[in-house]
């Protein structure tokens, strides 16, 4: 080995001269960090530049004038509205019901042996598993018997199973990680399953269910597949809105309308940021 | 203040430890230890008695009531767990002050309790911290503030010291003693740790693979294990396999012979068991010969390893007045042997009769095993 890497570094080692000043070494992290932010930030920086220019036209690096002007053109429009709308009053809706029936199954799956509960557990995970506008397909064909299609429900119902898998796989990893004898404590000292559910499992899990249920909110809000299928031409969202806008608009449109469609996660974001930096657990509780 | 009784209790496991057909009384006031290894299913116990497992067959009775159809809430026991006691989300008030809510107390009432229950527990004030601003030790004090607060009728204590480091393990036992003590309160403490054991409970119950084995107070267990088990689990203890000689009326093994009273059928397996405390060293031919492999000082005493020809290595303690060094010869006595045949105890032997072989003798003597 060490015949190879002297022989390497005679032949090679020339080349590779800086890789011994410290200083080079040093600002290489730096260098890759500095790749990454302009990888992840530049297309939202751009994006941001699309939504206030006026006009930009090619060999120009910053638009030509900026300009506020596309936003009422996006505001002004009726059915954008309405789909603003639309992902308003879903999006709350299907994280809340998402909630009521995953979390029960969560709790069943972290705390109760029963029989089929890796197969069930797993069955969560097949709906992501696949390519979803199959799944959509034969789900729609089922929704036109049902008369769910373009209607508010079925937009729901279809959103609903996009958030499955984070509303249950996190909560029950929450639910686990939770000791029992914190429940069979309260158990002790006279509260019974119900009480010690509510006033100890649940507000110790709390940090965990926020995640999940951040999760299942922005799964929810940004669907657009089935959402398209199911609830369209009637019913549109915004992430569905956003094909029509991209295709049949000027860019900045496209643009300001991608603003929108960021702001709740980023408020959603910096919400639960706090929430969890505030919470008793990131105290780190240790014995 | 209340009795509490186990009566044939019974509990099967697919993978748990399981408990065989476990009595047991504990009487008013008293501190019970159960301990075994781990898996001896002294934990199991606990929960049986706290209502967490349901037992298999058998009953238990508090003040002569039986508190099996209870569900843990409605027990009049009250458990501190090994870790992992305290609601992080509620302060150190509100976590002991839990139980008393229930109990729908006025709140004049629940203040007073808890301030009187911490100072108890030697934590006056620190009713608004949080359980992670407290140490282990302090975390293990609420814990057990908390359960003292409802009054229960019987204790629960799950090894609650095993998470702390050695020194505060120490005096939270000694505290713990003194507070039991004080309130009284019938209490059963699991735990693997012999020392523990030892030193605070009144009376232990030892347990192996889910069977009780004595129940003894400490210095009779010490003294006196009824079972080998015991012998091998409680302190330290030297083991010689030895066969009766009708011929000889002795125990022999090797060249060596312990006389023995009593009818007893020859070439019957018995096990001889003595204390490192109980052999002396002993000048000129009365004891049996050896040399000292091994001397480590243990502050107070030497344990020094001695290899005797016939009986293997043996352990002694020995105090600094007597110096002994690697390879030195010498002879050694024993004070007191316990002899157990088929894993339980047969009798004891005060200051035994010791007669060597020489060794064509002892030759011979195997042979005609």
């Amino acid at each position: 080995m060490t015949a190879v890497a002297s022989a390497l570094r005679e032949r090679v080692g020339g080349l590779l001269w800086f890789w011994s000043i410290g200083a080079f070494r040093r600002t290489l992290p730096w260098l890759f960090l500095a790749g990454l932010a302009v990888f992840i930030l530049g297309p939202l920086l751009s994006l941001i530049l699309w939504a206030f220019a006026g006009q930009w036209f090619y060999p120009a690096l910053l638009p030509d004038e900026f300009s506020l002007k596309w936003w009422p053109v996006v505001f002004g429009n009726r059915s954008v509205v309405a789909s603003i709308q639309n992902s308003l009053v879903t999006a709350p809706v299907v994280t809340l019901l998402s909630a009521v029936i995953c979390l029960p199954a969560a709790y069943a799956f972290a705390r109760f042996q029963f029989p089929g509960r890796r197969a069930l557990l797993l069955s969560f995970l097949s709906a992501n598993s696949f390519p979803k506008i199959g799944l959509y397909i034969s789900i729609a064909t089922l929704f036109y018997r049902l008369h769910l299609m373009t209607t508010y429900w079925g937009v729901v119902l279809i959103q609903l199973v996009g958030t499955l898998l984070f509303m249950i796989w996190i909560p029950a990893g929450t639910f686990r990680g939770i000791n029992r004898s914190l429940e069979e404590a309260a158990r002790d000292v006279g509260a019974s399953g119900l009480r010690t559910f509510f006033q100890i499992t649940l507000p110790i899990a709390m940090p965990g269910l926020l995640v999940a249920g951040l999760f299942a909110f922005l799964a929810a809000f940004d669907e657009a597949q089935g959402t398209l299928i199911v609830g369209s031409p009637n019913y549109i969202t915004m992430p569905v809105m956003m094909y029509t806008l991209v295709l049949n608009y000027p860019q900045p449109v496209g643009a300001v309308f991608s603003i929108l469609l960021t702001l709740p996660s980023l408020v959603l974001l910096l919400l639960a940021q706090r929430l969890l930096r505030q919470g008793y657990l990131a105290a780190g509780y240790t014995l | 203040m209340a009795d509490l009784r186990l009566v044939h209790l019974s509990k099967q496991f697919a993978a748990a430890a399981a408990v065989h057909d476990f009595s047991l009384d504990v009487s008013e006031g008293e501190l019970m230890c159960l301990l075994g290894p781990s898996g001896c299913g002294k934990t199991t116990t606990l929960r049986m008695i706290g209502g967490f497992i349901t037992p298999d067959a058998g009953d238990i009775l508090i003040d002569g009531t039986s508190v099996l159809r209870q569900p843990p809430e409605r027990r009049p026991t009250a458990m501190v767990f090994q870790r992992f006691n305290l609601w992080p989300h509620m302060t150190v008030t509100d976590n002991i002050a839990f139980g008393l809510r229930l109990r729908r107390l006025s709140p004049s009432t629940i203040e007073r309790k808890v301030t009187e229950t911490l100072a108890l527990v030697g934590l006056p004030g620190a009713g608004g911290k949080w359980p992670h601003q407290l140490s282990g030790g302090e975390q293990q004090r609420v814990a057990v503030a908390r359960a003292l607060v409802l009054e229960p009728k019987i204790l629960l204590l799950d090894e609650p010291f095993s998470n702390l480091d050695a020194r505060l393990r120490v005096r939270m036992r000694e505290e713990l003693k003194i507070l039991q003590r004080q309130v009284g309160i019938t209490t059963v403490f699991v735990t693997h740790d012999q020392e523990e054991a030892l030193t605070l409970a009144d009376r232990i119950a030892v347990m192996n693979k889910g069977v009780v084995q004595q129940v003894d107070t400490p210095s009779a267990l010490y003294r006196r294990p009824q079972a080998l088990f015991v012998a091998d689990f409680i302190g330290a203890m030297n083991f010689v396999q030895t066969q009766y000689s009708r011929a000889r009326g002795a125990f022999v093994s090797g060249g060596v012979g312990v006389a023995a009273s009593g009818n007893w059928t020859d070439g019957q397996a018995v096990t001889m068991a003595f204390r490192p405390e109980d052999v002396m060293f002993v000048e000129g031919d009365s004891g049996v010969p050896g040399q000292v492999r091994r001397v480590v000082n243990l502050g107070h005493y030497l344990e020094i390893t001695v290899d005797c020809p016939g009986l293997g290595a043996i352990k002694v303690f020995a105090d600094g007045q007597h110096p002994a060094t690697d390879g030195q010869h010498l002879s050694v006595f024993f004070r007191r042997i316990l002899l157990y045949a088929d894993g339980t105890s047969v009798t004891e032997i005060e200051t035994p009769r010791l007669s060597r072989l020489p060794p064509a003798d002892a030759l011979q003597n195997s042979a005609s095993f």
